[in-house]
């Protein structure tokens, strides 16, 4: 019994990390209604730059998490810049008075597919960096740990968990109370008439794009501080994760996100202990499945809460 | 204090609008008929920033606004109430009343402005918690009326803010134009209700195809046969 309540506590505060992960997928699709399949790619090329600045010049950990974030975030205006700032409804949409319909005229598929591209080459980037396979992150894990009655709590994954957990809420609020989250949300809603009123769609896009890849920067670090080591498959480790974990939230809810982030968690831990490391990642896309197949497409926790309401 | 010269808009090989001149004057009502398609829609568009036209010009109040953005324009005190309403479904009345205000700084002057709009369509004030989306269609529409003037604009565009609409709140809504035309708003109007535009507008444009064909005040609409075309389309040579 202590040993489940274990594994379900280490699932938790596992999960927060998905969670966060997934964050920045769910606000750039509750936002343009597109994926960006280079989500993971970049986070990983910033990683890898926070991991050759490591190397080379020992930095010291802050540092380098500002300059991941920050690179996280460049990299994301690039992305925007090449594969979703012609996402913006054209006048014709606009005039045949309705919201964007998916798969109208196949500028979703060019997105999905330039964003592919700009995966692989951002990929091969880091890879070139730093081309051995373990790359030394700087390590801020801890061996320290706190107990609540028979259970233990690693004291930095608990920090990871609630910097997720506080992340998120922040996020939710100032896009429900500010004048900015409000112009954030007009334009998800109905982006013609978001320009109507005066605010400029093709900025809040680009802004949006930026703070969910300077996300995908802090997810990067917080999660490669604790393994205190980057490989090449970190890339693709994010997309999944981040996108099981969005997609069990119902793409485009906030706290939705953080929900599907940690029954992920949850459902990991546990499969883990009983089947072991394959088990774990089978448990990842039997749960993708099942969210995929459920009646109405997605569990959708969070719906009172998507980045619109 | 409008005026619209020589105005082409396409969409790709699609010439919609195929140089339009007309104006609207200060404290009128002006209105545009035309049947479907005739491209009155994209006229709209056009004054609105949302689409660029390939020439001509549109001057408002002296000042050109052919290659402004469509914040640039709302901020010149030019506000569309879009055809079909457009409001925004997930956010709440209050929330789409306070985008309308967006490009506007002066905070309490937004409230004040809030209260007066739903004085002026009390059904919102019941309705403000309510998401947009949850609205009947006349209501949607006082709401889109509403989210426009939130703006101040000077001059307010409307496309066809009947269609769709039961006959009593067709009623109301004109009755609301003729209210802001009192109080001295402009408005060009873009109307397939002609009976009911009569009512309200001093000045009439009948466009079709792309080309206004007709102009002048209500009593030349009548002799005329316009508002037979503005219905059915040009009629053609038997």
């Amino acid at each position: 019994m202590i040993e489940l309540l274990q594994r379900t506590l280490d699932g938790l505060l596992d999960g927060a990390a998905y969670g966060l992960i997934g964050l920045g997928l769910t606000l750039t699709f509750g936002t343009l209604k597109r994926l960006n399949l280079a989500y993971g790619a970049g986070a990983m090329l910033a990683a890898y730059i926070g991991a050759w600045l490591h190397q080379r010049y020992g930095l010291n950990p802050l540092l380098i998490a500002i300059a991941v974030i920050a690179t996280a975030t460049l990299i994301g205006l690039y992305v925007e810049w090449l594969c979703f700032s012609d996402t913006l409804e054209s006048g014709q949409d606009a005039v045949r008075g309705g919201t964007p319909v998916v798969g109208r005229d196949g500028r979703e598929v060019v997105a999905l597919a330039s964003s592919f591209a700009i995966w692989m080459q951002l990929e091969q980037l880091a890879v070139n960096l730093l081309p051995r396979h373990l790359n030394p992150f700087p390590s801020l894990a801890s061996v320290k740990e706190s107990s609540i009655g028979p259970l233990v709590l690693r004291t930095d994954r608990l920090v990871l968990f609630l910097i997720a957990i506080a992340l998120t809420l922040a996020l939710g609020r100032w896009l429900r109370v500010s004048r900015g989250g409000l112009a954030w949300r007009a334009t998800a809603d109905q982006p013609t008439a978001a320009q109507l009123a005066g605010i400029s769609v093709k900025y809040v896009h680009r802004i949006a794009f930026a703070c969910a890849c300077a996300l995908s920067g802090v997810a990067a670090f917080a999660v490669l501080s604790l393994a205190g080591q980057v490989t090449p498959m970190f890339g693709m480790w994010m997309l999944v994760k981040g996108l099981v974990a969005a997609m069990l939230g119902g793409l485009g809810s906030i706290t939705g996100v953080l929900i599907g982030g940690l029954l992920l968690g949850v459902v990991e831990a546990h499969a883990q202990a009983l089947f072991g490391a394959p088990g774990r990642e089978f448990s990842t896309y039997a749960l993708l499945f099942f969210v995929l197949i459920l009646p109405g497409r997605s569990t959708q926790f969070g719906a009172e809460t998507t980045l619109v309401r | 204090m409008l005026e619209i010269k020589n105005l082409a808009t396409s969409y790709g090989k699609i010439e919609a609008l195929k140089g339009v001149s007309l104006s609207a004057n200060a404290g009128e009502v002006t209105c545009l008929l035309g049947p479907n398609g005739a491209g009155k829609t994209t006229l709209m568009m056009t004054l609105s920033g949302i689409l660029r036209p390939q020439r001509g010009s549109v001057k408002f109040e002296g000042e050109e606004l052919v290659g402004l953005s469509p914040a640039e324009i709302v901020s010149r005190g030019l506000a569309l109430v879009p055809e079909n309403r457009l409001v925004f479904p997930a956010l709440t009345v209050q929330e789409n009343l306070m985008a309308g205000a967006f490009r506007r700084r002066d905070r309490a002057a937004i409230r004040d402005d809030i209260d007066r709009m739903l004085t002026r369509f009390p059904i919102l004030r019941e309705r403000i918690a309510q998401l947009a989306g949850t609205l009947s269609g006349g209501e949607q529409q006082m709401l889109a009326v509403a989210r426009a003037l939130m703006s101040r604009p000077r001059l307010l565009l409307m496309d066809e803010p009947s269609v769709g609409l039961a006959p009593l709140v067709v009623a109301e809504i004109f009755s609301i134009i003729r209210q802001l035309h009192a109080e001295g708003v402009s408005i060009f109007l873009v109307e397939q209700n002609a009976h009911m535009a009569l009512q309200v507008a001093q000045h009439f444009y009948l466009m079709e195809q792309g080309r206004v064909s007709f102009s002048g005040t209500p009593g030349e609409l009548a002799e005329d046969d316009v508002i037979q075309r503005a219905y059915l389309g040009q009629r053609r040579a038997a």
